[in-house]
């Protein structure tokens, strides 16, 4: 029996490997339902005001996406604890180390934003009848604006991992000494502005995806219309916005960790006017790159630094322990470049024929608008796999090692049980809600 | 110091409140076979929390993230010591998260019994486990030089799991209290009568414990020391006997309020006894971690006591305003036209 465990592949994983693994889990899946969140909210509330405001049509789709929005809410909620109570369980030097100054954005978060959230949403499910139309879309506004907040007060809180600030190593931890370092630290606003951009592009192609579905099928032609038409415009602007950030986060890469930078694009030579090269491809174990052809001069420096002639480090100015893995970090952030541009594409064609209100006569655009639902929600994983294994070997960059914040009293056959356990049980939470959000979804606008 | 000990209160009140609101969730989840056992009331007792649950377990939230913001150490420890045991707590939470959500979103009538079930059993669960978890710190854990020495069915101890029994105890007689306010007619008429009894239970697990705590722990000794500290567990037992004689009158409403009221000095016994640690050492007091050894800097406890002082009493208000909101029971014709339960 031993024996035979002892040959299983990956039994011989230690605490720290299984604890990356895990957490990696079960953000993923937590971040499988924050984004349709983040972003439908907004839709929802928008829809809700025009009916307040007299457009009766809009209950029904009040009610027909809020109730997508409910389903897939739940489940965003309940996968939440599992990250917070990991950075006690599984982090436990990291929490001791930390704590004084990561903990106070978690705990903002809970009292200024997740109470909010947590209870209008009650307030709005079990109150049509008791409030009146404009409080009641007030309701999911409050929720809308919350959850909002929420992703900004966590992406201060992973800002401050990004790029630490505002404290002093004073009593063998690293103590805050500046909340307000903490809370204007550019590095989380750049990320939540990038992330919460994504996730209304992804809400948008949400509605437009369940609407193409419809519309395929007719039926209810204005009312999908309606909301296939509120969805593109939605994810136009999310999406151009979302480049913009992109490129900000890009620069603020390459100025705080240039060595994420360096992986992202695989570059290994430190050179100044450094030329972007499209075509890349990075050996496999991580020591440089196969290929680099079809070079656009000047192009990286100018990416990066917004300057031809500004230096861009390569990975070779790093010593092997201190360089992030490469190839997945180079093929996620290509991976969702990619995806970012035709977004855009898609949602500005999505706009155009909506307005000409010809979306009916390209069947073909609506079947791949339906196909394309699932991409937003690959390019924010593939974002997330940039921002986090980007920034290794850190946990907390420069200050902190993620080998050196694991728990130390956690067997990794614990770590085992809990991550089998985990994913057991999120996978058959995952395919049922799926189950029930397809099945609404496809029983399409009541009444 | 004097920060360190304020948010050795204010770590005690969030965890107190906690269970005074999450416990009526908690049992009337857990009780909802008792007292309806035909599928139409049973939905409109799990209605009756519906609104509630989510805002009330962000008090836990919040009770979680207060800990890893005022006392880092305390929540490193115990939750990386008791790694299975949080574990455990976690999969029920979620579990009764998503049963609770997912109950109503179908119309089959197996598919919301296999969810209230689930529901149940994970309500069930997660107060024996709290209860549990919070006896072991009351008894004081196995805290040695090296750490934590037990293990984890050394936590499954006769003391603890008398103290799981005294949460449920407590969450379900709080919890039929509720259901008696929320569910007029049948539900209404069985869980007054069932939290009657339940409240003979409730004493009598109540003088249990207390005579276990004053014989097996170290509580007592802070009640000696400081008598006025007394007066937390005699609240205590005058609130659940005024909310038996409110119960006996047909006032069901009333006697939720005075439950709630006997839930709170319950839990700051709890607290009074193990100050000035949070986590107490039974192997050596000296090992405990305390408001003196594992506390934020001043100025980390600073900025958390700006944030509650400014957030809390708007939270406050607007849970409260939402209680008010839905003081009247959810109708069935209003949960159909609503259309989203």
């Amino acid at each position: 029996m031993v024996f035979w465990i002892k040959h299983v592949p990956g039994a011989d994983m230690d605490t720290l490997t299984l604890s990356r693994l895990q957490f990696a889990v079960t953000a993923m899946f937590h971040f499988l339902f924050v984004p349709l969140t983040l972003g439908l909210g907004w839709l929802v509330a928008w829809f809700e005001t025009r009916y307040a405001a007299g457009d009766e049509k809009y209950l029904a789709i009040a009610k027909f996406w809020g109730k997508l929005f409910l389903i897939n809410f739940s489940l965003g909620v309940v996968t939440g604890i599992t990250l917070e109570f990991q950075f006690g369980m599984n982090w436990a030097e990291y929490s001791k180390y930390v704590g004084d100054i990561f903990g106070a954005p978690l705990a903002i978060e809970a009292t200024a934003a997740f109470f909010l959230e947590s209870t209008f949403i009650g307030v709005w499910v079990f109150g049509w009848e008791r409030l009146s139309r404009k409080a009641h879309a007030a309701a999911m506004w409050i929720v809308a604006f919350a959850t909002n907040l929420s992703a900004l007060w966590i992406l201060l809180a992973n800002g401050w991992m990004q790029h630490p600030v505002g404290y002093a190593l004073r009593n063998g931890r690293a103590e805050m000494t500046s909340f307000t370092a903490l809370v204007f630290n550019p590095y989380g606003w750049i990320e939540f502005g990038h992330t919460v951009l994504a996730a209304w592009t992804l809400a948008g192609f949400f509605v437009m995806g369940v609407s193409a579905w419809h519309l395929l099928r007719r039926g209810q032609d204005d009312l999908f219309q309606r909301s296939f038409s509120a969805g593109a415009a939605f994810a136009l602007a999310a999406s151009l916005l979302v480049a913009v950030l992109g490129d900000v986060s890009g620069g603020n890469a390459a100025r705080n960790q240039p060595a994420k930078l360096a992986a992202m694009e695989s570059v290994w030579q430190t050179r100044r006017d450094a030329p972007y090269a499209l075509l890349t491809v990075p050996r496999l174990h991580g020591d440089g790159n196969y290929l680099e052809a079809l070079e656009i001069p000047h192009g990286l420096s100018l990416l990066a630094f917004h300057s031809l002639h500004a230096e861009v480090k390569g990975l070779n100015d790093f010593p092997s322990q201190d360089r992030p893995p490469v190839l997945p970090v180079f093929i996620g952030f290509r991976t969702m470049v990619g995806l970012g541009t035709l977004f855009i594409l898609l949602s500005a064609l999505a706009v155009f024929l909506s307005r000409r209100g010809s979306l009916q006569d390209f069947p073909l655009f609506l079947r791949v608008l339906v196909f394309a639902m699932p991409l937003p929600y690959l390019a924010m994983l593939m974002g997330w796999l940039v921002t986090e294994m980007g920034r290794q070997p850190w946990a907390v960059y420069g200050l902190m090692r993620t080998a050196d914040a694991v728990s130390r009293t956690v067997t990794p056959g614990q770590v085992w049980l809990s991550l089998g356990g985990f994913t057991l049980f999120y996978a058959s939470l995952g395919v049922v809600d799926f189950w029930l959000l397809a099945k609404s979804a496809r029983k399409g606008i009541e009444g | 110091m004097v920060y360190a000990k304020l948010w050795f209160v204010l770590w005690a009140v969030l965890w107190t409140v906690y269970f005074a609101l999450d416990g009526f969730d908690l049992g009337a989840a857990f009780s909802a076979w008792l007292v309806a056992p035909a599928g139409g009331e049973r939905s409109r007792v799990f209605a009756a929390v519906g609104p509630f649950w989510d805002g009330n377990e962000v008090w836990l939230i919040t009770a979680g993230a207060a800990t890893f913001a005022a006392f880092p150490p305390v929540y490193a420890s115990l939750f990386s010591w008791l790694y299975p045991a949080l574990l455990l707590i976690l999969f029920s939470l979620i579990a009764r998260g998503a049963a609770l959500e997912f109950r109503g979103k179908s119309q089959s009538r197996s598919w919301t019994a296999f969810w209230e079930r689930t529901a149940a059993a994970s309500s069930f669960l997660a107060a024996l486990l709290f209860g549990v978890a919070f006896g072991n710190i009351f008894r004081g854990l196995a805290i040695g030089p090296a750490g934590y020495e037990g293990t984890f069915m050394g936590l499954l101890n006769p003391y603890s799991l008398a103290a799981g029994l005294l949460f449920c105890a407590l969450f379900l007689y709080h919890g039929l209290l509720w259901t008696a306010c929320k569910v007029p007619g049948d539900p209404a008429r069985r869980a007054g009568a069932l939290a009657g009894a339940a409240w003979y239970v409730l004493l009598a697990l109540s003088v249990v414990f207390a005579a276990y705590s004053w014989a097996s722990t170290g509580l007592s000794a802070n009640f000696l020391a400081r008598k006025y500290l007394l007066l937390l567990p005699l609240l205590f037992g005058a609130a659940l006997f005024a909310s038996k004689a409110l119960l006996s009158r047909g006032l069901a409403g009333r006697a939720f309020q005075a439950s709630f009221l006997a839930i709170a000095p319950f839990f700051l016994t709890g607290f009074a006894g193990i100050y000035p640690y949070l986590l107490p050492s039974r192997l050596d007091p000296d090992l405990g971690l305390s408001v003196y050894n594992s506390s934020s800097s001043p100025y980390t406890l600073g900025i958390m006591t700006w944030t509650v002082a400014i957030f809390l009493p708007v939270v406050i208000g607007y849970q409260l305003w939402a209680h008010r909101l839905f003081g009247r029971p959810l109708s069935w014709e209003e949960l159909k036209k609503g259309g989203m339960y």
